[in-house]
């Protein structure tokens, strides 16, 4: 999956450390955004006809072709339920977060 | 401009797997932050985006969490077309080749706040894609009404009680005004048709010279939807005729999608909190506003 990865964010202890000026390195992601999820998307492989509707509707864009299989990111994953309310076969079931 | 029949369709199949708007913290279900994460991949890692005030730029850019993964700016509130005009002079100044700019602005930053700068930007023909996500109130700041907030909206700007059905005022006609500019390429699209967006942003990426895309996005915070049917809603307000899929271009309007028969207006309004309050004379006002609109189009861009 072609995405950017979690990087571990050392905290400035001094304000020498901060950045000079109002940038940042582009796709620095040190969060993950899982733990808002209250349910899980799961994907039955054998209903699933492979249409990539989930794909192109998830706004967070943590479905991606795992080969020729549908894969989700959890890390990333909000748990909004549009992929499986958009699938036209119904193959996307979710499931509820046990704590 | 190039032969838009030379253009390659995009298709999921064939869209690039790279991510470039990821990891960002949109609430769940989020109509605008599909739009953006659609656009950036048609457009490619070689963009400049310049961001005003708003939902996508309050949630793309929280340090040290940066989910673009593309050359991206906030912008001062009004000033988001006037940004990315800048970014253009100064990557035509540095010789730079091969690269879009775009700026993604909500409907208060394009429509009411940032109108006047997008009108210049359009007066010089400057080469910006500019995309405007339509999620119709000021949603980052708490869901203020914005000039495209519709008719009987509920905002907190505009509470709906005994005496006002919410909004009072109807819909700014985004689309025409852009394309009373004389625009190279203005067009209106629903993340519901995704298809039909990634296409649209695909045929201004080719375009050199000022384009414009009016995108309607859900917002399951400020509309009171479910957050899984955000793109069904989208879908929907096409459906039923509320909003219009077209494109202006070379003088010319084109209706992409003409319904012999609407979806059900009243089903849409009621399945939304925001229009929850709305009375059968509201609902009544908002249908014959919706057909004098259709029939003025259906008469002048088919």
């Amino acid at each position: 999956m072609n995405k950017p990865q979690k990087k571990d964010f050392i905290k400035p202890k001094h304000i020498n450390d901060y950045p000079v000026g109002p940038q940042f390195e582009a796709g620095h992601l040190a969060d993950i955004n899982a733990g808002w999820r209250t349910v899980r998307p799961v994907v039955d492989h054998e209903a699933c006809i492979f249409c990539l509707r989930c794909y192109i509707v998830c706004p967070d864009g943590t479905i991606f072709k795992d080969g020729d299989k549908i894969g989700i990111d959890y890390d990333y994953c909000k748990g909004c339920g549009v992929c499986a309310h958009e699938c036209p076969k119904d193959a996307i079931s979710m499931i509820k977060e046990e704590l | 401009m190039s032969n838009m029949l030379d253009i390659k369709k995009i298709t999921p199949k064939n869209i690039t797997d790279k991510e470039l708007f990821y990891g960002h913290k949109a609430c769940a279900g989020c109509g605008g932050s599909l739009a953006v994460r659609l656009a950036l991949k048609v457009l490619g890692e070689r963009t400049y985006a310049a961001l005003p005030a708003g939902c996508m730029s309050a949630v793309g850019f929280i340090y040290p969490q940066m989910a673009f993964k593309n050359n991206a700016i906030i912008t001062p509130f009004p000033g988001v077309a006037s940004m990315a005009s800048g970014i253009e002079a100064g990557a035509k100044a540095l010789g730079i080749e091969d690269y879009k700019t775009v700026a993604f602005a909500g409907d208060g930053g394009t429509a009411d706040i940032g109108f006047q700068a997008l009108s210049g930007m359009i007066d010089r023909d400057d080469n910006v894609l500019y995309i405007c996500y339509d999620n119709e109130a000021y949603m980052n700041t708490g869901i203020q009404k914005s000039g495209l907030t519709p008719f009987g909206t509920k905002t907190t700007t505009t509470p709906a009680g005994k005496n006002l059905p919410g909004s009072i005022t109807h819909k700014k006609n985004l689309f025409e005004i852009i394309a009373a500019h004389d625009i190279k390429y203005a067009a209106t699209a629903s993340i519901g048709y995704p298809q039909d967006f990634i296409n649209k942003v695909n045929k201004a990426k080719h375009i050199k010279g000022a384009t414009f895309i009016h995108v309607y996005a859900s917002c399951p915070t400020g509309w009171g939807t479910p957050t899984h049917t955000s793109v069904e809603i989208a879908k929907e307000a096409v459906d039923c005729g509320l909003f219009y899929l077209a494109e202006y271009e070379n003088g010319e309007f084109k209706l992409n999608k003409n319904p012999k028969e609407f979806a059900s207006a009243a089903e849409y309004l009621k399945k939304q909190g925001r229009f929850k309050h709305m009375t059968e004379e509201n609902i009544n006002e908002v249908v014959a506003q919706r057909d004098m609109k259709w029939e003025r189009m259906r008469r002048k861009w088919l």
